[in-house]
């Protein structure tokens, strides 16, 4: 069965690879956008899994979006695929240093304080007048291995460079899903005392899991800044975060497709309600996700497994 | 030094504050015993069982496991050297199946050691499903190996708890209360269950209950908390007639022979 969802997985990116030079400009970039954000939910999701949520992811993913655009700023260093993986190492240091204190909270209280986490961010971002305050500030333009782009063709290789880092997060996230540590997810949700009795540490599982999760963010984060070309602090403020866990909870926590299938439909959904609506582009959404809680309450991500064929049944 | 005992207890002391819960609490049990510990509640019983498997660290003595110091040691740790225990009230996994639940707990003994070992080691291997169905159907409950745990009646949920602590091979077991919350019609038949469980892999098993008919018929020994401390060590017919235990525990005199039954 895994096999399976891997080479559908595995089909569907390739498609989506090949048909980048012939899609409209703003559908790649859109697309770009919704598979960057997707790596944040997927973190989301391994948190999620545990019975976790946090409503700070934003912290990783502004962190990562900075990295890559302060290296660039203070080295000129502009290689696309070293500074992503630096925003993501970036990220996954603050996300093990703060795992610590992370790790041994739950429910609401790990919510509440890796949002406030996030906002100390965004607060000394706000202050810091030589990082362009609320502003922000322009991000170089990326290289490839030393293959220099502009315009369309600069668009199609971070589109392509975005659905590889996707692809490679997928693989890894599932091959954790099926390893015992990753598996442990529900049961930490269920019983901690039972999982610490079988010889397992709790907090390490989870402050594991706010690493990957980190990691994952920052991934995201830097995809973005290098996309958008822009950073500022907005990246680390609570709405960020807050529209991570809608899309989390859109796709729901079932599957790694989930992840992508949310986010791009966010995307999608968002871009044609400020089209269609510019006032009232928020109310759609909100709309979409209260159906979505109604008639999905295991997220669009269960349409997925409802489509597999059943493990075990006879 | 070496006594073939599997557990040796000397001196141990627990004390929150002012209140003194153990004390002075010396025990030695050879390989392969069953040994059956009552006394009243507050008695310092499950004090006892909680800081052998680490659950409670002690203020005072010593703990040895197989030869090898474990007094303090982390519960995590005390399980992979081979201490498992089970659960006054079932601590299972309600979301997951009778056969996902003993799935988990194999597959974590038999994960690789190591930092990584747990994120290398598949949740789903052969070998662990092999375990998690040799169990079941050792504690007899393969008829629910579908079912979803929080669904089960009392009983199994019971024997799950016991089979998941005991699926990963451990040496020493500790029941806390196997039997709490089982009605006294069923209450035989699962410590019959699961005591011929636990023979047949030859597990040393020390076992709280509260009813002495158990206790008689299931234990070779039984220790008598009283007060932090053991007042009574010996075979069922000698702890059970010590008149200490019976002024202060059992309070009743049990029939002559009832140890046979």
């Amino acid at each position: 069965m895994a096999g399976r969802a891997q080479l559908v997985g595995g089909l569907l990116f390739l498609l989506a690879a090949a048909a980048a030079p012939v899609l409209p400009d703003w559908i790649a970039s859109l697309v770009t956008i919704a598979f960057a954000n997707a790596l944040v939910v997927l973190g989301l999701i391994v948190l999620w899994r545990a019975g976790l949520v946090s409503f700070g992811q934003a912290l990783y993913y502004c962190i990562g979006a900075y990295t890559v655009a302060l290296i660039a700023r203070w080295t000129g260093f502009t290689d696309a695929i070293a500074l992503v993986l630096l925003g993501g190492i970036g990220a996954g240091l603050v996300a093990a240093l703060v795992g610590f204190l992370l790790a041994r909270y739950r429910e609401i209280f790990f919510a509440m304080l890796s949002l406030a986490l996030s906002m100390i961010l965004y607060g000394v971002l706000v202050k810091t007048e030589s990082l362009g305050s609320t502003d922000g500030f322009s991000v170089a333009t990326p290289t490839f291995l030393g293959y220099a782009p502009h315009g369309q063709a600069l668009s199609l290789s971070l589109y392509w460079l975005t659905l590889a880092v996707d692809a490679i997060a997928a693989v890894l996230v599932a091959g954790y899903f099926r390893s015992v540590t990753g598996a442990l997810a529900a049961p930490i949700r269920d019983n901690e005392i039972r999982v610490e009795f079988l010889g397992v540490s709790v907090t390490r599982v989870i402050h594991a899991k706010v690493v990957i999760a980190g990691v994952l963010g920052g991934l995201g984060g830097a995809l973005v800044a290098l996309t958008i070309g822009h950073v500022d602090p907005n990246m680390s403020y609570w709405t960020t975060s807050g529209s991570f866990v809608f899309v989390t909870i859109l796709a729901g926590a079932g599957s790694v497709a989930a992840a992508f299938i949310g986010s791009l439909l966010f995307e999608a959904v968002r871009s044609m309600a400020v089209d269609i609506m510019p006032s009232l582009w928020q109310m759609t959404l909100g709309s979409v996700l209260l159906l979505t809680i109604l008639f999905l309450p295991e997220g669009l991500g269960s349409l997925v497994n409802r489509l597999r064929p059943r493990a075990g049944a006879k | 030094m070496s006594n073939a005992s599997i557990l040796a207890v000397r001196n141990l002391e627990k004390t929150f504050g002012l209140l003194v819960a153990a004390r002075d609490i010396t025990v030695s049990v050879p390989h392969e015993q069953t040994v059956g510990v009552i006394g009243a509640n507050g008695a310092g019983k499950t004090t006892f069982i909680n800081m052998v498997t680490g659950h409670l660290k002690p203020s005072k003595g010593t703990i040895l496991f197989e030869d090898k110091e474990i007094t303090g040691k982390p519960s995590r740790e005390i399980v992979q050297l081979g201490i498992s225990r089970s659960f006054q009230v079932a601590q299972i996994f309600p979301t997951l199946s009778v056969f996902d639940n003993m799935c988990v707990a194999a597959a974590i003994a038999r994960r690789k050691s190591g930092l990584l070992g747990g994120v290398t080691s598949p949740v789903h291997s052969e070998a662990a499903a092999a375990e998690a169905q040799a169990t079941i159907d050792l504690f007899q409950i393969g008829q629910y190996r579908d079912t979803l745990a929080s669904t089960l009646p009392q009983g199994v949920r019971k024997l799950l708890d016991i089979g998941m602590a005991v699926v990963g091979w451990p040496r020493l077991l500790m029941l806390d209360e196997p039997t709490s919350g089982i009605s006294i019609e069923e209450k035989f038949d699962l410590m019959q269950i699961v005591m011929s469980a636990l023979k047949t892999r030859k597990i040393t098993v020390l076992f709280v209950e509260h009813d002495m008919e158990i206790v008689a018929r299931f234990a070779d020994r039984v220790l008598a908390f009283y007060d932090g401390t053991v007042i009574a060590d010996g075979t069922p017919h000698q702890t059970l007639d010590d008149p200490r235990v019976q002024e202060l525990i059992t309070g009743v005199r049990l029939k002559p022979g009832a140890g046979h039954a």
